[in-house]
């Protein structure tokens, strides 16, 4: 058996307590596309970093061509062969695309000479793969296209046997994408390897030989991409751990809280995020919104929440159409997805944090800020939550994640809201919590609060809600009352989409 | 523990590092004063005795300090939204025809209505020229450090232009206006405290230094204590909880720099209506620039940019004073001493905190 | 750059060797604007007329340059109770706070340039710097090839626009049907000392057709000449004898003779001749004019001379009358 290109033999890297790899092994044969899926924060990119001497591994092997070799830098991953291809393309955007090809390589004092033997050089490279670029075009006016196939020139250019592409064709139109998968297999054709991360499915039934999926900082699988399904893969990647049962009785729904209708959302480059939504949610039950993240949740959350404006729709609450920046005065409580970014300003002190996105009420004071009023409510909110320490004059940057999630949770449940928005309610929260936020929720449902969770781990939405409703490539692919539902049928509906994008 | 270490930490950060940053300037400024064959010793004692040693200096050097507590204050609450507005010289310049407006053109007003309307034209200009940017920021996206000193320029340019063509008092040379009627003087400080056996000799301090310091007070309230301080804190530290929290950013970053021209323009009346009593052209002379230093020094706290402004009001009075009584040491030397607080102060702030900060904290770190 | 260090460097020489010998029964005084002393004009007159005082009395004078509005008042006051006999300022901002200053220090006499303050113990020294640049006008026309000259002001003010019209009225009384461009070099302090400034405006001012232009500009004044030097045309130069910067290059020099103005305020005070009131210099006192040397005699011709002779004579005889500049 010939040597693998690459092999990764046992890695693992801890942050603090949180273990991203663990125990990861890979293999990467010469001459084939790999992909490697995962949700985010699956530990792919850690991987990834490893493997191109940003991160040092804890513990681990890596082998290139069969030789152990020591990748503390990213010259050393150059050196042996390995070039990146970044999200964010690290590229210099008021220069030419050939002195971009240069950085770092220029070869000599006198650029000049560096040059025309780098011109010849990039030239046959183009050639060989069908890259074509303008190599004196400036690379700030190049189409982001055109852009990225400038990184996989420079990572050929200095040798690169094996190419990593981190989430290539989050930037690209369609289009743009079936170029670079021509390159690909291009690339592929003679003897190269790509190591293709992405958590779109369509793109791994498409292109690649192998796929390796992780979970939670762990590969669960490596398989023969023509052996496997779309499903399977969802399923994989988002697992079936073992699920804190939440007790809870059925729901009684009430009146209807939110309608959202025909609901569509264009980002700034045009590409559409939400399409044609359309559901509602009622006092007294949970809808959960499932799905593999990037799909649109973000994105719906963030325009329920009051934070941008749909493109087109409607949202009414309680039957009372409403404006996008007044949604919080109608009784829409928002705890967002990313809280540390979003949903807290940690330069100022805790209790400023306890009413924010709330200091426009009244019994929080005229003009001035009522601040006895505040600082009893946060103590009382600080006792009840357990947040600690437990001083409400500490920067928010002074508390742990944890805590710090709990001040949201606390000021965005306790503002009396008739509809409850949660992204990733227990994302960064430890065991402990999420029992209590959990219960909370449910408590929160059962005196007839409408809420509405967003969540990757589908085992949460199983336990919590009520009625699912599952997003793939920013529509609603599927909904079911929970009792109806069951693992398999919603991973199908998770990939549903992806397959209309894909394809 | 906790709390013990939190507040060595502070002390360290509000006394000690200005102290040092501030013996690290004299030190070296000290060896430039030795390079040009003068005692260095002797040029800081003139320097310290010019700015505090009699009556009529601490005049010059609160007169001053009243200058750069308003420029100081502007240029911190634009900080607070998270805006650097370095047109504070521009804002107080234009706050000037503020009061040349009303003080040309309405100088019939009586005395009780002259003050508060000269001073609120000078901060309803000033704000004008702050709101420029501010629209510019919120609604085009121009970035307002690049807008707020091109709009300096253009304030140069239009004030010098109405002084020499408009507003020049007439049969005479120089770009000024006319002297505004006597309805139109603050009371300087001599005056009143003369009697109680106060020497200020004939500086201009003047009653403006009440309206800074209560410029202070009603900035700690509205950025600590109100609702709309709030909303210009939490933009200025993260637009992402703003955005989230519903608030308008675009709305903030406007009032916030319409409040900052505003209070740059007040810098106009201690100028004008205490010392100058007309609008003399370029009567600004750097003052905004120094500003910048002041709320930086200040740590954008109204008590630290009233210690910083005494400071450089001192490095004014004190240096002029040292200009006069050391002829080799010239009025750019002077600059020099004032540039190099300003470098250790504000630019290298962080040379000593953190080897302090480490030496300090090791032993109690080093116990959980 | 080099020059004006050096400058300073002698200045400070001579400055310390003074001290030694400081004359305790009369001290003189001289406060300079926010130009600073070595502005290569009008305050850099001022110190050579009080340099000279000192070299030919051995009596160092007391001096302040001013970076504030508010010092000024401040330096008056100083200087009167550092027991200085004559303060004089140079410069017309200093008329408001003289105003309100001079009945305070009653025994101190104080002088003012370029404006006049009207107390019992003050002298007021007011140029017709008009007459001068009529003068360099009438020259400016007589040696104009192309009918166009061509004027480049430092910052736009009145003083300013004084030389202008002037020298405009001199290039008229010459050829009525010239043209005269004007330029200034901006609005602010920094249109005193931007040599660059100057040289591409003057640049612009050839390319339209001027072949004489001349400068009230201060240090810009420099780049005006400079670009007169290397387009192969003419300068002329302002308030200093300007005529050797580039010699052949610069026809002549509008001379403002303040140095001679603050020698003789210092001179006067020491012995008793020293008078308040107004006194105007023009070309009658001999207080402005245009330089002749070595360096222009070639190119400001005997005729040329002549004519401005004769026009000279017209102006004192009143025959001629130069308007100036008049402020509204």
């Amino acid at each position: 058996m010939q040597a693998a290109a690459i092999e990764l033999r046992a890695i693992s890297k801890r942050f603090g307590g949180n273990v991203a790899n663990d125990r990861v092994d890979i293999r990467i044969e010469s001459g084939t596309i790999h992909g490697i899926v995962g949700e985010n924060g699956a530990g792919k990119s850690t991987l990834m970093n490893i493997l191109y001497g940003y991160l040092k591994a804890d513990s681990g092997a890596m082998l290139v061509d069969g030789s152990e070799v020591e990748i503390s830098q990213p010259r050393h991953a150059i050196a042996a062969g390995i070039g990146m291809v970044h999200q964010h393309f690290m590229l210099v955007e008021p220069l030419t695309v050939l002195e971009n090809m240069l950085l770092g390589s220029e070869g000599g004092v006198t650029l000049k000479r560096g040059m025309t033997a780098a011109r010849r050089e990039i030239a046959r490279i183009e050639r060989d793969y069908g890259l074509e670029v303008d190599l004196d075009a400036v690379v700030g006016e190049l189409a982001v296209g055109l852009q990225q196939r400038v990184e996989i020139l420079k990572a050929l250019y200095r040798g690169a046997r094996t190419l990593i592409l981190d989430e290539p064709t989050g930037v690209l139109t369609p289009q743009e994408a079936d170029h670079l998968f021509s390159i690909l297999r291009n690339l592929k054709m003679q003897g190269r390897s790509v190591i293709l991360i992405t958590h779109k499915l369509g793109e791994i039934m498409r292109v690649t030989d192998r796929v390796s999926v992780m979970r939670r900082g762990q590969m669960v699988a490596h398989l023969e991409t023509r052996a496997t399904s779309r499903e399977q893969l969802a399923e994989l990647m988002v697992g079936r751990a073992v699920l804190f049962q939440v007790a809870k009785g059925p729901a009684r729904p009430g009146p209807e809280v939110l309608r959202v209708e025909a609901l569509d959302l264009k980002d700034e480059r045009g590409v559409a995020r939400l399409k044609d939504l359309s559901f509602s949610v009622h006092a007294g039950e949970i809808v959960g919104v499932a799905g593999v993240s990037g799909n649109g949740q973000s994105e719906l959350l963030e325009v329920l929440g009051g934070m941008r404006s749909p493109t087109r729709g409607s949202i009414a609450i309680r039957g009372k159409m409403t404006c996008w920046r007044s949604i919080r005065e109608q009784g829409v409580a928002h705890v967002p997805e990313d809280r540390l970014r979003n949903g807290l300003v940690r330069g100022m002190k805790a209790y400023e944090n306890a009413i924010l996105g709330y200091h426009r009420r009244r019994d929080y004071g005229g003009f001035f800020l009522s601040i006895r009023t505040i600082l009893s409510r946060t103590r009382d909110w600080f006792s009840r939550y357990d947040i600690r320490p437990h001083d409400v004059f500490l920067n928010a940057t002074s508390f742990s994640g944890g805590n710090q999630q709990k001040l949201v949770m606390a000021r965005e449940i306790e503002h009396g809201p008739v509809l409850l928005l949660i992204g990733q309610p227990t994302r960064g929260v430890d065991v402990g919590a999420i029992e209590l936020i959990h219960r909370r929720i449910v408590e929160l449902r059962d005196q007839g609060m409408a809420v509405l969770i967003v969540s990757v781990e589908l085992e949460e939405i199983m336990s919590l809600a009520d009625r699912i409703l599952v997003m793939a490539d920013g529509r609603i692919s599927g909904r079911m009352p929970t009792a109806m539902a069951d693992e398999r049928a919603i991973g199908m509906m998770m990939a549903d989409g992806d397959a209309v994008a894909a394809d | 523990m906790a709390a013990a270490r939190r507040g060595l930490s502070f002390w360290i950060d509000i006394g000690l590092i200005p102290l040092i940053n501030l013996a690290a300037a004299f030190l070296v400024s000290g060896l430039i004063v030795l390079l040009i064959g003068e005692n260095p010793l002797r040029a800081a004692w003139l320097m310290i005795y010019g700015a505090f040693g009699y009556g009529e200096a601490w005049g010059y050097t609160l007169f001053y300090a009243t200058n750069f507590i308003f420029v100081g204050l502007a240029v911190a609450l634009a900080f607070h939204a998270g805006l650097f507005n370095i047109g504070g010289e521009g804002q107080a310049y234009l706050g000037g025809l503020g009061i040349a407006i009303v003080g040309t053109f309405a100088g019939f007003l009586p005395r009780f209505l002259a003050i508060p309307a000269a001073i609120f034209s000078a901060a309803l200009v000033g704000g004008i020229w702050g709101l420029v940017p501010g629209w510019l920021q919120a609604r085009r996206g121009s970035h307002v450090v690049v807008t707020t000193i091109l709009l300096n320029f253009v304030a140069a340019s239009l004030m010098a232009y109405l002084l020499v063509n408009v507003l020049i008092r007439p049969g005479q040379q120089s770009p000024e206006t006319i002297v505004f009627p006597h309805a139109f003087w603050l009371p300087q400080l001599w005056t009143w405290l003369g009697p109680f056996g106060v020497d200020l000799g004939r500086s201009p301090l003047n009653a403006s230094i009440l309206l800074a310091l209560l410029c202070c007070i009603l900035f700690w309230l509205l950025i600590w204590k109100t609702k709309l301080g709030y909303e210009i804190r939490v933009v200025g530290h993260n637009r992402d909880a703003a955005v989230y929290a519903g608030i308008n950013v675009g709305r903030i970053v406007i009032i916030a720099m319409i409040l900052s021209g505003a209070l740059a323009g007040l810098m106009a009346v201690n100028e004008v209506l205490g010392a100058q009593h007309r609008v003399i052209l370029g009567f600004v002379a750097g003052y905004g620039y120094v500003g910048i230093a002041v709320a930086l020094m200040g740590r954008n706290h109204p008590i630290g940019i009233i210690l910083a402004a005494i400071l450089f009001g001192a490095l004014y009075q004190g240096g002029s004073e040292l200009a006069f009584d050391m002829p080799r040491v010239s009025r750019d030397i002077v600059v020099v001493v004032q540039g190099l607080v300003i470098l250790f102060a504000g630019g290298l702030e962080h040379l000593f905190g953190p080897l302090l900060q480490a030496r300090l904290m090791r032993p109690q770190r080093s116990q959980p | 750059m080099l020059k004006s260090i050096g400058a300073a460097i002698v200045a400070m020489t001579l400055l310390s060797t003074a001290t030694v010998v400081r004359a305790a029964d009369f001290q003189p005084a001289l406060i300079f604007d926010m130009g600073g002393k070595f502005d290569a004009s009008f305050n850099e007159a001022a110190y050579h007329g009080a340099e000279k005082f000192k070299q030919d009395t051995g009596i160092s004078y007391l001096e302040f340059e001013i970076t504030n509005e508010s010092q000024r008042e401040q330096a008056l006051s100083r200087m009167a109770r550092r027991g200085a006999n004559i303060v004089v300022m140079a410069g017309f901002s200093f008329a408001t706070p003289l105003e309100t200053l001079a009945d305070q220090y009653p025994d101190t006499k104080f002088v003012i340039i370029d404006a006049v303050v009207d107390k019992p113990n003050v002298e007021s020294i007011v140029f017709k710097e008009q007459e001068g640049s009529f003068l360099v006008g009438m020259a400016a026309a007589l040696a104009s090839k192309t009918g166009t000259t061509g004027f480049v002001g430092g910052m736009d003010i009145p003083l300013i626009r004084n030389f202008q019209v002037g020298y405009e009225e001199g290039v008229h009384y010459v050829k009525p049907d010239d043209k005269v461009l004007v330029n200034y070099a901006g609005d602010t302090a920094a249109a005193w000392s931007d040599p660059a400034k100057g040289n591409e405006l003057a640049i612009s001012q050839f390319d339209r057709g001027a072949d004489v232009v001349y400068h009230a500009a201060g240090a810009t004044g420099r780049g005006v000449l400079q670009a007169a030097a290397d387009r192969g045309k003419l300068g002329i130069g302002v308030d200093s004898n300007q005529n050797g910067l580039y010699p052949g290059h610069v026809l002549t020099s509008m001379v403002k003779r303040v140095d001679v103005a603050v020698y003789e305020a210092f001179k006067e005070a020491q012995g008793d001749g020293w008078k308040p009131g107004t006194r105007v210099l023009g070309l009658r006192e001999d207080g402005v004019g245009y330089a002749v040397d070595d360096h222009n005699a070639s190119i400001l011709t005997t005729d040329m001379r002549q004519k401005l002779e004769a026009a000279k004579a017209e102006i004192i005889a009143g025959k001629i009358v130069v308007k100036g500049y008049q402020p509204n």
